[in-house]
């Protein structure tokens, strides 16, 4: 009932563009993670969702309601949009009681005193909050000021949930504990959720789909699964899970698969079928095994410990640089051999 | 419209009420000031200078632009050589009780002008009941030494010295400890960090403070008022008065063009603070460090002496003569155990129907404007801060002026523009309410600065979760934006209620019976020799500031930064 629909949205800031012909929609129900380096204008989409900013350009719905219009003019203000706004400053009201915070919506909605009562307290009990109730927000941690702003982000129903990089200003393991209670509460209520962060790994961990943006714009729009192994261009690769992008040579196509020359190795390689032709792979250390026959001779410039295991940063006698994994211990200066296995292609200009 | 709301994306509402709420502060701040403008420059409705030039002409005229630039110029060089004395060791040295100081140091600049000049001629002159007492008296029939240009020099530099006091001690605490310690690393010693390092960085904010001295002992009444009016020495602020209080209206025409020529020197005044303002703010940035505390060493217990001293001398011992004055029988009476009667205050504060009516007047006056203000200045600061169009930045640049320009200016403006009502016959001159809308212009800023500071503060998101809820403009204005500024709005309120309650300058010239405010009462209980209950009722007033400003004090921690005026 709630599908977002943006058709070649725009913003501009004093004539610099921040969001440029955005078109996309996010089905109703879902888990979206908006991904982007600093700047890339995440929290610009998610003010122009909100109603906080007007797009330059394009239009927004909602349902079936139309939120914003560039061509017409027509801008919904924010307060009639029905939308959750869950901010990184988590934007308590620090003059009311935890209880009036979350109560606060329902007001507005001139619910009466019952109906109130019983929602607020639900919502409290929802994000585990029903002690804190007659706190003021000074006097609450980091973790439970968020959760109050979470619950009276929802005691009002909204048909959207806006998240604008909400744990943020949280240490890591209060992090972990969060993103619980973020997914719990998604599955819970089915509410449609867009969530800006910069952590590559919360996305992944927490998202239905994830929008990895870079100056504005889209770059790709799919499933954490597809991002990762599936990048359609070198940024995403780049930017998803630390991929080496490496051109390629001389590819050849027999029937389904894919052949081509990478680093001087003949490699088998994966594309998407409606790619006529791929110039890039991405090199991540799943598709590189160390080993002494391996064809690609490198050296190791930077041994890392990961617990368990050692990223192995090498230089191939060609100049690239290439992230292996291994668990046995390798010094700097040595040298070994690559193999690489079915890496993604795509094509890049 | 369409396009200020296409910008900023909030709800039309939003930028409705701003130019309502502008529109209705526009007129009330700056309708005067063009007004008066007009008045000068026309005759019958004709652009015409002729005016101008045969009042400029006058001999009255140029002696009292020359008296008020004289009493103005050193004036404001004896408030800047206490002022940046105090300055300097306050900021930067390690002395103690420094809180206490400053506040002692702010007590000068609130206690209106023509109580500091009544109580300054009660320790001075042949009649002062306090050197009687001591025995210490000039002999009968000496002159009194404050009714002269050197008086009111005095004066002026003593009330006005805490002006430069903050506004240096605001610079000088912007400079970082570390800018200091670098200039000692690189080898310059004591002096010489002084004037190479420390100076050049306060420079600008020591001349943006000289330049509203200026302006505010030039358009100073109280002073010259009671100084130079007996010594047949007048300003052009006095000027006015006492063509307006001997002719009345019909040289309202002559005396728009005197407040003209005082506007055109404070508007230069002006001028010149914001250009060594806007230079300052270049230092500033960037320094987030410990304020500097030069160790003072041997020197700080005869330093702190030496301070508190003066402070007691210009703040204790006039008030002892106020004090003495109130307490006898009859002017010039000794006080002796025997000759102590509470008379006086008894007569002025129970008995006098004049007095009462004053309180009344002043209080309602001052409060009526204090909540008037708030009504106004909350919202708009509120939305001028979140849409900034070109108008409300315009008229950011120009709301300090009815405050800045000196009061005749402001009342002059008042009359021409209220004393007849467009399209009837009605006029508000001698109506209280020609006072009340001329507090509400010249207090405009007093109000309006501290809660737009405290607004600044303000972190955006919590207006806008309360907009994502579907709280309507008005419903956040009164649930979030108001509880939270609220603090700053009762210190605007105080500042303002203080201000109004003690004012002269503007009453003064629009006054009718009926209508007398604290000020003009005490001004003319002195005028007419009732010195005893003059002072009766000063010590009163001054009681009630520092109760008030007490009260700001006490509760200045919850304040935000930038909202008291003696905590920079
Ligand atoms: N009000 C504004 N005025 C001018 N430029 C703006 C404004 N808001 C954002 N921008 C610009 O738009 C671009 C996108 O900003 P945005 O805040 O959306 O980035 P972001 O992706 O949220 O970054 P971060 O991860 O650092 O929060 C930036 O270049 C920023 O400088
Ligand atoms: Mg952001």
């Amino acid at each position: 009932m709630a599908d977002i629909d943006l058709s070649s949205v725009g913003k501009t800031f004093a004539g610099t563009p921040a969001l440029q012909d955005i078109t996309t929609r996010f089905d109703d129900g879902e888990f979206i993670a908006l991904l982007g380096p600093s700047g890339c204008g995440k929290t610009t989409l998610l003010r122009i969702l909100a109603g906080f900013e007007t797009p330059t350009s394009g239009q927004i719905r909602i349902g079936a309601r139309e939120m914003a219009n560039a061509q017409t003019g027509v801008s919904l203000p924010p307060e009639e949009r029905n939308i959750g706004f869950v901010f990184q400053s988590y934007a308590l009201w620090p003059h009311m009681s935890v209880w009036r915070n979350v109560s606060y919506p329902l007001e507005i909605r001139r619910f009466s005193k019952s109906e109130i009562a019983r929602q607020t307290d639900a919502a409290l009990a929802s994000t585990g909050l029903e002690a804190y109730a007659d706190r003021m927000p000074s006097d609450l941690s980091g973790g439970q000021r968020q959760r109050v702003a979470l619950a009276r982000c929802l005691v009002s129903d909204p048909c959207a949930v806006l998240l604008d990089e909400p744990l943020a200003n949280l240490d890591v393991a209060l992090r972990a504990t969060m993103q619980g209670v973020f997914t719990d509460f998604h599955k819970r209520t089915g509410a449609t959720m867009v969530y800006v962060t910069h952590d590559q790994a919360e996305a992944m961990a927490m998202a239905d789909r994830i929008a990895v943006m870079d100056q504005g714009r889209i770059q790709q729009f799919d499933t954490p699964q597809t991002l990762y192994e599936r990048p359609k261009n070198r940024f995403v690769a780049e930017f998803v899970g630390r991929g080496t992008v490496v051109p390629v040579q001389e590819v050849t196509q027999a029937g389904g698969a894919r052949q081509a020359r990478i680093l001087g190795a003949e490699v088998a390689v994966q594309s998407a079928r409606a790619e006529k032709q791929v110039s890039h792979v991405c090199l991540r250390p799943e598709n590189l095994t160390i080993s002494e026959s391996g064809d690609l001779r490198s050296k190791v410039a930077r041994v890392t410990y990961m617990g368990g295991k050692y990223l192995l940063e090498t230089v191939t006698d060609c100049g690239a640089r290439l992230f292996a994994e291994t668990r046995a211990r390798f010094d700097v200066g040595a040298q070994l051999g690559l193999t690489i296995t079915t890496p993604w292609a795509f094509s890049e200009d | 419209m369409m396009s200020v709301a296409q910008q900023n994306g909030g709800s039309r509402s939003e930028a409705r009420l701003l130019s309502a709420i502008l529109i209705v502060a526009i007129c009330l701040t700056l309708a005067p000031v063009l007004r008066l403008f007009v008045e000068g420059v026309t005759d019958q409705g004709r652009p015409s200078l002729t005016l101008m030039r045969d009042v400029l002409a006058q001999p009255s005229t140029l002696s009292a632009l020359k008296h008020s630039l004289v009493t103005a110029g050193f004036g404001t060089l004896v408030s800047l050589v206490l002022g940046a004395a105090f300055a300097f060791l306050v900021a930067l040295t390690d002395l103690r009780a420094k809180a206490a100081l400053v506040f002692c140091l702010m007590i000068p600049m609130m206690i209106p002008p023509q109580i500091t000049a009544l109580s300054w001629t009660q320790i001075m002159g042949p009649s002062s009941v306090l050197l009687k007492t001591l025995g210490i008296a000039p002999p009968l029939g000496a002159p009194q030494p404050l009714y002269s240009p050197q008086g009111i020099i005095f004066l002026l530099g003593i009330q006005h010295m805490s002006i430069i006091f903050l506004t240096l001690r605001a610079g000088l605490r912007s400079i970082p400890q570390d800018v200091v310690e670098a200039a000692r690393i690189s080898g310059a010693k004591g002096l010489r960090t002084w004037w190479q390092v420390v100076m050049p960085l306060t420079l600008p904010s020591l001349a943006a403070g000289t330049a509203i001295t200026f302006v505010t002992a030039l358009g100073n009444f109280g002073i010259p008022a009671m100084l130079g009016i007996p010594a047949d020495y007048a300003t052009l602020p006095t000027l006015v008065y006492q063509k307006l209080a001997g002719m009345g209206t019909t040289v309202l025409a002559e005396v728009s063009v005197l407040a003209m020529l005082i506007g055109a020197v404070a508007v230069a005044g002006i001028l010149l603070q914001r250009l060594c303002q806007s230079r300052q703010r270049l230092h500033l940035v960037g320094s987030t460090s410990r304020p500097l505390a030069l160790p003072l060493g041997a020197a700080r217990l005869p330093v702190e002496i030496l301070l508190w001293a003066v402070v007691f001398a210009i703040l204790v011992l006039p008030m002892f003569g106020l004090l003495a004055t109130s307490l006898v029988p009859a002017y010039g009476v000794t006080l002796r155990f025997d000759t102590v009667t509470l008379a006086s205050w008894y007569e002025v504060l129970f008995r006098q129907p004049v007095t009462s009516r004053a309180f009344a007047n002043s209080f309602g006056l001052a409060a009526g404007a204090s909540a008037v203000l708030v009504m106004i200045c909350l919202p708009l600061a509120w939305l001028m801060e979140r849409r900034k169009t070109r108008l409300a930045r315009l008229f950011d640049s120009l709301l300090d002026l009815p405050y800045a320009l000196p009061g005749v200016v402001l009342s002059i403006a008042m009359i021409l523009l209220l004393i007849k009502l467009p399209f009837t016959e009605a006029t508000l001159y001698g109506t209280i309410w020609i006072i009340f809308l001329a507090y509400l212009a010249r207090f405009f800023a007093v109000m309006f600065r501290p809660v737009q500071a405290s607004l600044k503060q303000f972190d955006p998101a919590m207006d806008e979760a309360a907009q994502s809820v579907g709280a309507s403009l008005y419903r956040r204005l009164r649930d979030v934006i108001f509880p939270l500024s609220a603090p700053a709005a009762a210190a605007g309120a105080i500042l303002v209620f203080l201000t109004a309650f003690n004012e002269l300058t503007v009453s003064a010239l629009l006054w009718s019976s009926g209508t007398e405010t604290l000020g003009v009462v005490i001004f003319n209980l002195d005028d007419s020799g009732e010195t005893g209950m003059a002072s009766a009722l000063a010590m009163t007033i001054v009681f009630v500031v520092i109760v008030l400003m007490a009260l700001i004090q006490l509760f200045s921690r919850r304040f935000p930064k930038g909202v008291v005026p003696w905590q920079t």
